[in-house]
């Protein structure tokens, strides 16, 4: 039995402890919001958080997670604002994603914006040369340039 | 219920009041199917594209599909800004699958943007799909929905709209039309002050006969359009609620995870399929004739089970075939044969033999894949006599055709869910996605439950219809005086988009020829179609030449296109804003190209430098584009940077090699992706000539191979004439490094 939380509700699944989190997700619980793009931790799609650090759910075994806190796009504005009454509906991080108007097909944001948020937190000045290092998202559509800008307006707001 | 039927007007009262205006592009007889879809009431007749409702709240159903290049909100405000409806009232809706959607205006569009019908050929596929067919495709591709869905159906129906409101005003208030006003979804009588909004009139509109031939506004007239306004699909793409097809879900869904023929055109023969049966949530093994696939409750588990799967292939006398082998194809095909006519001017056998100097080179690219982000994906319910579908695709009305043929029910049995499509590029294009659509319907009818068949990213890389692979052999000649004379261009087929390996520069003297080299490896259009390869060749081909009559090649381009201006002023822009011919004396170099595709016209300046390892680094692009004029300018420089990354990544590391008749790479980083730290900086200038509107989608994607090769070849000496650049030794130790 896998026992660990998703968006603040605990969960308890008997299923294979080596399935990777990204089926768990998608396949048993349905929160498609986090995507299957290459299934070896190469673009990030499949990006969510466990106790709030970016993590490649595709590569990432169940039982790795065992009593840990997952943490997808759909409960990423719940997640950062835990300790307020009533939650936003989204983040900071999608909002600049909004506001830069980033998303193209947009298949790989979910990913690139939980890649982003854990990355932000823990770097909250980044130099460009930390950026590159760390946002490692594969993006088909190419909205690089405008992450770039997100993530400086982020900084500097 | 009102049809215009010279103008395929439509207008029909809607359930609970308001009005639906529509402007349709197809047959007169598709429109005896109108009326009965129209006359069996409520919202069946969809055929139309903007709804008005008492409540004012005004539908646009759009009937392309959403992949990123934002055509949901574009074409929108072009319908909107005719009506002049109040953009915050807008709702924007995708139109369904239905035949009365079919693309008569891109049909009609690239007819006669080429002249031909062949224009089309790499939309569909060149050799299995009669024309007379494609009139039933509901096509996004060609960067064609804003130029022509737009400007045909889209502001028609908007200005039709608009004049049935004025109209039905000027009847209930007993005054000429002509004192009536339009403004914020509002029809206004100024003398006397009287106000109606477009709900509370369009019941009445709607008993109206459609316009005759309802004008469209001019530019300065533009409430709407011009503006860089938001994406509506955005707020979904951010929260993760966004529907792709991959992304249908049911508590009784199966999976499927599927192996194919891993040499194109093989077929199964036999298969051991009893671990995988035993596997935990396994259903069943189905085995197809081209490929074998198992279904479990779960995908992980379907796949891991597949793994399991122990199957025989037949064998084809295309085992053997690799790149190299294809390659030697491709060189004996040129060498055998003269090819057949692509364009021919003047006499240049005559002018090459009595050349003072002659330059000769041979360029090729690689095949590639399209790598879309979301793999290819179907999900089917076959339910006795309906089937509902849930996809991503450029092309929903052939989709649901192939698979109501395959399932065994009629097209209108077929409940189609239009969802995002994570990336196009070509890979949903109509017989594109075939291998992915006819196998999930085939594994499908065997159950009664949703069943989702995924490609995983290896099936997605190694089953694509991949962008040609092509060679092209140049000679060029000089007089005395060192002046051009003659272009000389032999390359192997085949030719999907015409034109695109012509030159608009002035050479008397141009031979240039196709040579038919097949081979099994199956090919499709890619973004920007023949223009990504051939633009590579002509792009740096012309630099060759610039670089050999001693003039800087933006000049030498600029020289030889006086009869195209916009060809000059893309390419002054461009030069201009990226400081061209300034001091360069950081180690960085500038490289220029340009190219007229779909449409518009595209000028880039990479500026390129060298790393510490002596390999290439690109710091910034400077991109000029005219397309006519800017719906909305946002996102016209979303699909340029877009087109620039994708064009970059093809150039930089795109490859896709055959060996024992199969693809070799299967995932990222293998087929590697330009990302953060290899992503430039991209400035994008948009130039309004006011000409007839041009796509988007792709024209950006042509120059960046040729700007990148042009300043690596100032920065080393080393022309590079075949891609990717990763293969190339830029060191000094290399055997080409400038001496």
């Amino acid at each position: 039995m896998a026992n660990f939380s998703v968006n603040g509700q605990e969960k308890a699944l008997d299923i294979e402890p080596e399935m990777p989190l990204l089926w768990v997700l998608r396949d048993e619980l349905g929160l498609t919001g986090t995507k299957f793009g290459c299934g070896i931790a190469s673009c990030g799609a499949c990006t969510v958080h466990v106790n709030g650090r970016a993590t490649r759910s595709c590569v990432t075994p169940i039982s790795a997670v065992e009593g840990q806190e997952v943490t997808t796009i759909e409960g990423l504005a719940r997640a950062l604002s835990a300790a307020t009454a009533e939650a936003p509906s989204i983040s900071n991080v999608q909002q600049a994603w909004i506001d830069h108007q980033i998303p193209q097909c947009g298949y790989c944001q979910s990913g690139m914006i939980m890649a982003v948020s854990s990355f932000l937190a823990t770097n909250p000045n980044p130099t460009d040369a930390e950026i590159d290092a760390s946002i490692t998202n594969i993006c088909r559509c190419g909205s690089y340039p405008r992450v770039r800008k997100a993530i400086r307006a982020l900084v500097n707001a | 219920m009102k049809i215009n039927r010279r103008q395929f007007i439509i207008a029909s009262a809607v359930v609970g009041g308001g009005v639906l205006i529509g402007y349709s592009a197809s047959q007169p007889s598709r429109h005896r199917r109108a009326n009965d879809e129209i006359a069996q009431g409520a919202e069946r007749f969809v055929t139309s594209f903007i709804k008005i409702e008492p409540n004012n709240v005004i539908t646009i159903y759009v009937p392309h599909s959403e992949m990123g290049q934002g055509i949901h909100t574009s074409l929108a405000m072009m319908a909107a800004d005719e009506l002049d409806a109040n953009w915050e009232y807008v709702k924007i809706e995708q139109a369904p699958a239905i035949d009365l959607f079919a693309n008569g205006h891109l049909i009609k569009g690239f007819a006669g943007e080429f002249g031909v019908p062949d224009a089309l050929m790499p939309l569909v596929n060149a050799t299995a799909f009669p024309i007379a067919e494609m009139i039933n495709l509901q096509i996004t591709g060609g960067s064609s929905s804003i130029r022509y869905t737009g400007e045909s159906a889209m502001r028609v129906a908007g200005a039709a709209a608009r004049e049935m409101l004025m109209e039905a005003s000027a009847d209930r208030w007993k005054v000429s039309r002509v004192e009536l006003t339009t403004v914020l979804g509002y029809v206004h009588h100024n003398a006397t002050g009287r106000s109606v909004s477009f709900g509370e009139i369009a019941k009445e509109a709607a008993l109206l006969e459609p316009p005759e031939n309802p004008s469209v506004k001019n530019r300065s007239q533009f409430n709407i359009m011009g503006k860089a306004l938001s994406r509506s699909d955005i707020p979904s793409k951010v929260n993760g609620t966004a529907m792709f097809g991959i992304d249908a879900h049911s508590k009784d869904m199966l999976f499927a995870a599927i192996k194919l023929a891993p040499v194109f055109g093989t077929t199964l023969v036999s298969a051991d399929i009893s671990k995988a049966l035993a596997q935990p949530g396994v259903e069943r093994v189905i085995e197809l004739e081209e490929s074998i696939a198992v279904v479990a409750d779960n995908y992980w588990r379907a796949k891991n089970a597949l793994a399991l799967v122990d199957a025989t292939f037949s064998t084809s006398e295309n085992d053997s075939v690799s790149s190299d082998s294809i390659e030697s194809r491709f060189n004996s095909a040129l060498a055998q044969s003269d090819g057949s006519k692509d364009k021919e001017i003047g006499n240049t056998e005559s002018a090459i033999s009595t050349a003072t100097d002659i330059i000769e080179a041979s360029y090729r690219v690689p095949y590639l894949a399209h790598a879309a982000m979301e793999p290819m994906n179907c999900t089917v319910h076959v339910k006795g006599k309906t089937v509902e579908v849930w996809t991503s695709t450029q092309d929903a009305l052939g989709t649901v055709g192939r698979i109501a043929n395959i399932a065994g029910v009629p097209e209108n049995s077929v409940i189609f869910h239009h969802t995002y499509c994570g990336g196009g590029f070509g890979r949903r294009a109509p017989l594109i996605n075939t291998n992915m659509i006819d196998h999930a319907t085939l594994i499908a009818k065997e159950f009664d439950v949703p069943v989702k068949t995924i490609f995983s990213r290896e099936d997605d890389m190694q089953q694509d219809h991949y962008r040609p692979s092509v060679h092209n052999n140049f000679k060029a000649s000089f007089d005395s005086n060192g002046n051009v004379t003659a272009w000389k261009s032999r390359f192997t087929g085949p030719i999907l988009v015409p034109g695109a390996s012509h030159i608009p520069y002035a050479i008397k003297n141009q031979s240039i020829r196709v040579v038919e080299a097949d081979t099994h490896v199956p090919l499709g259009p890619w973004r920007s179609v023949d223009h990504t390869q051939q633009t590579f060749f002509t792009e740096s081909f012309i630099d060759e030449i610039a670089h050999r009559t001693g003039i800087n090649p933006y000049q030498f381009r600029l020289d030889l296109l006086e009869r195209h201006p916009r060809h000059r002023k893309v390419l002054e822009v461009a030069a201009q804003a990226a400081g061209y011919g300034r001091d360069l004396t950081n180690g960085r170099a500038l490289g220029i190209a340009v190219q007229e595709s779909f449409g518009s016209f595209v000028a880039e300046v990479a500026e390129v430098s060298l790393d510490e390892n002596r390999r290439p680094v690109i710091h910034k692009v400077t991109c000029a584009i005219d397309c006519g004029w800017a719906v909305n300018p946002d996102t016209i420089e979303a699909q340029v940077e877009s087109g620039i990354i994708y064009g970059l990544t093809a150039a930089m590391y795109g490859e896709i090699t055959i060996e024992n008749g199969q693809v070799v790479q299967g995932n990222f980083p293998e087929y590697e992706m330009i990302r953060m730290s290899t992503s430039p900086e991209i400035e994008v200038h948009i130039i309004e000539s006011g000409e007839a509107l041009g796509g988007l989608g792709e024209p950006a994607t042509p120059p960046i191979a040729a700007a990148v090769t042009n300043a690596i070849y100032i920065l080393t000496g080393q022309r590079v004439r075949n891609l990717p650049i990763k293969n190339h030794d830029f060191s000094e130790n290399s055997p080409l490094a400038r001496v």
